[in-house]
């Protein structure tokens, strides 16, 4: 037997899941988690929510406890950061320069916020990823009343706004599509969601940043406004930047290795033999969709992050380094073929969406209730139904619309499904 | 095997029952989980170790 170890490199949602997964397929060699935070494992989502508006500390966003980790048995390495891999070896190298060869590796590196040159090294100016940006710019939030400018009009950048204004403080939320979310969800949704931000005083402004005005404050020069390029300016006392992100793959130099728009990999979620890779850092070849995609959404992380440590025990088991269990079958690869899911909150509105919304050349949007902002949106593609989303609605009618799109179907077909769904109620 | 559930952190993704239907269900105003059974039966703990695993909220803690 091998005693070289299997390593998770990026110690958050999709990593600690495949250390877990990773055991209960029957992984029990050496399990090294590699991240480069210095904090456990925590949950991303809740810091655009509950701990940005005070209500959660950051203990409630631990993933798991000290005594939930033990029986892992893991070689855990926080604070440090994965700087190569060599795929033919499948050799990492750390940033202590530590050179670690490996039965296996999963990579779950995530993404990193994106920011603006411009706003390099000055004050004021937050982005909204890690736990540290989010302490960061709840503690100035704190502080009393504040005029915050959100740059970046999508999932995030709405809902920070929505905590900033649930705080009291004067929010301007810019975007360079004049709906908000239009994007992710479509116009129809993204109006809806835009009626309920300014009924509750955000001020919505279409335009793109040309630069940030300063103020002096001692040496450190501090933002006071965002200048668009149509000559506008909105005075800020806080800046965030919620511009979208990156994939983390600087550190994978090896080019066998594709990562053009994350990680590629086949349906299998293999980067290449003996390589994986889940989550936000992973794009794949959903079968389903007979495309590549990659999502930011918490649910992937997950689901992924499950299926990537399933399928490289099978590879290892037919590789000869992990044993079969005398009397059963060892497992085959199975190809990743989720049913995508993402949630957002804002104010009290929840949006529930299932497969596909992004890159739609349909959308059906059916306003249930205007003021209640209940909604139901359909999205299709080549004449198929691909994705469904649910703006405030009961689960019982969320969970009947996940099944119309399991699969792609018929639009037409699909249609009268989500009109019988969301018949009563 | 013993549930507890931290159903504070329950974000509504419903996932939970979707695989393990007969221990997990939703609360039908706000989605949030509801347990039906703490102490399912054998025939049981495959799925309920699967939606504790799935959830995205780490909001099930399945004792063995
Ligand atoms: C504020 C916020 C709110 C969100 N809200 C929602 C929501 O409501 N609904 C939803 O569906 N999704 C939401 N998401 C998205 C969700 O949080 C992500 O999809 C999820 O965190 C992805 O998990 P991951 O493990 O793939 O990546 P990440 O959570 O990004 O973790 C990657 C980890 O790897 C580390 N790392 C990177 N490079 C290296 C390296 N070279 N060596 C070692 N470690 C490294 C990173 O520091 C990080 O800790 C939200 C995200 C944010 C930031
Ligand atoms: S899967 Fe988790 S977050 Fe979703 S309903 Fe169940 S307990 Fe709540």
């Amino acid at each position: 037997m091998t005693t070289l170890p299997i390593a998770v490199v990026g110690a958050s949602a999709a990593g600690i899941t495949a250390a877990e997964a990773l055991r209960r397929a029957g992984w029990d060699g050496p399990l090294t988690l590699i991240g480069d935070e210095p904090h456990l494992p925590y949950d991303r989502p809740p810091l655009s929510k509950q701990l940005l508006h005070g209500a959660w500390e950051p203990a409630k966003l631990l993933l798991r406890t000290e005594e939930q980790l033990a029986p892992l048995d893991l070689d855990l390495r926080l604070g440090t950061r994965a700087t190569g891999l060599d795929v033919a070896t499948r050799t990492l190298t750390l940033d202590g320069g530590e050179r670690l060869a490996c039965a296996g590796v999963i990579i779950a590196t995530g993404v990193a916020a994106r920011t603006l040159p411009a706003a390099d090294g000055l004050a004021g100016v937050f982005t909204l990823r890690t736990l540290d940006d989010a302490l960061a710019l709840r503690d100035r939030l704190s502080e009393g009343a504040r005029r915050l400018v959100v740059v970046g009009n999508g999932v995030l950048g709405c809902e920070a706004a929505a905590v900033a204004r649930e705080l009291g403080h004067e929010v301007t939320l810019v975007g360079r599509e004049p709906v908000p979310m239009a994007v992710a969800v479509g116009a129809g949704i993204g109006e809806l969601l835009a009626e309920e931000h300014r009924a509750r005083g955000v001020r919505l402004v279409t335009g793109e940043v040309a630069e940030f005005e300063t103020v002096a404050d001692g040496s450190a020069a501090r933002v006071g406004g965002v200048r668009l390029a149509d000559g506008s300016l909105h005075p800020a006392d806080l800046v965030l930047l919620a511009i979208g992100s990156e994939p983390a793959v600087g550190w994978l130099a090896d080019p066998a290795l594709d990562t053009a728009d994350g990680l590629g990999c086949d349906a299998y979620c293999a980067a290449a033999p003996g390589i994986y890779a889940a989550g936000d850092v992973a794009r794949w070849e959903h079968p389903g969709h007979g495309r590549p995609l990659r999502f930011e959404h918490r649910m992937n992380a997950t689901e992924q992050a499950m299926a990537a440590a399933r399928n490289l025990v099978a590879e290892l088991t037919a590789e000869g380094v992990v044993a079969t269990a005398e009397g059963t079958e060892p497992q085959e690869r199975r190809p990743f073929a989720p049913v995508p899911y993402f949630w957002s909150d804002q104010y009290g509105l929840k949006l529930q969406a299932y497969g596909l919304t992004s890159g739609a050349d349909e959308v059906e949007t059916t306003v249930l209730d205007g003021e209640a902002r209940r909604a139901v949106a359909l999205y299709g593609r080549d004449g198929l139904a691909v994705g469904v989303l649910a703006c405030a609605l009961p689960p019982r009618q969320i969970r009947a619309l996940r099944a119309v799109v399991a699969t792609p179907v018929p639009w037409e077909e699909a249609r009268d499904r989500v009109r019988a769904a969301t018949a009563t109620g | 095997m013993k549930i507890t559930l931290d159903a504070d952190k329950c974000c509504a993704a419903g996932q939970c029952v979707l695989v393990a239907p007969e221990v997990f269900d939703q609360r039908d105003e706000d989605g949030v989980v509801v347990l039906l059974d703490a102490e399912p039966p054998a025939a049981q703990h495959a799925a309920v170790r699967e939606a504790a695993a799935i959830c995205p909220a780490a909001v099930i803690e399945v004792q063995e």
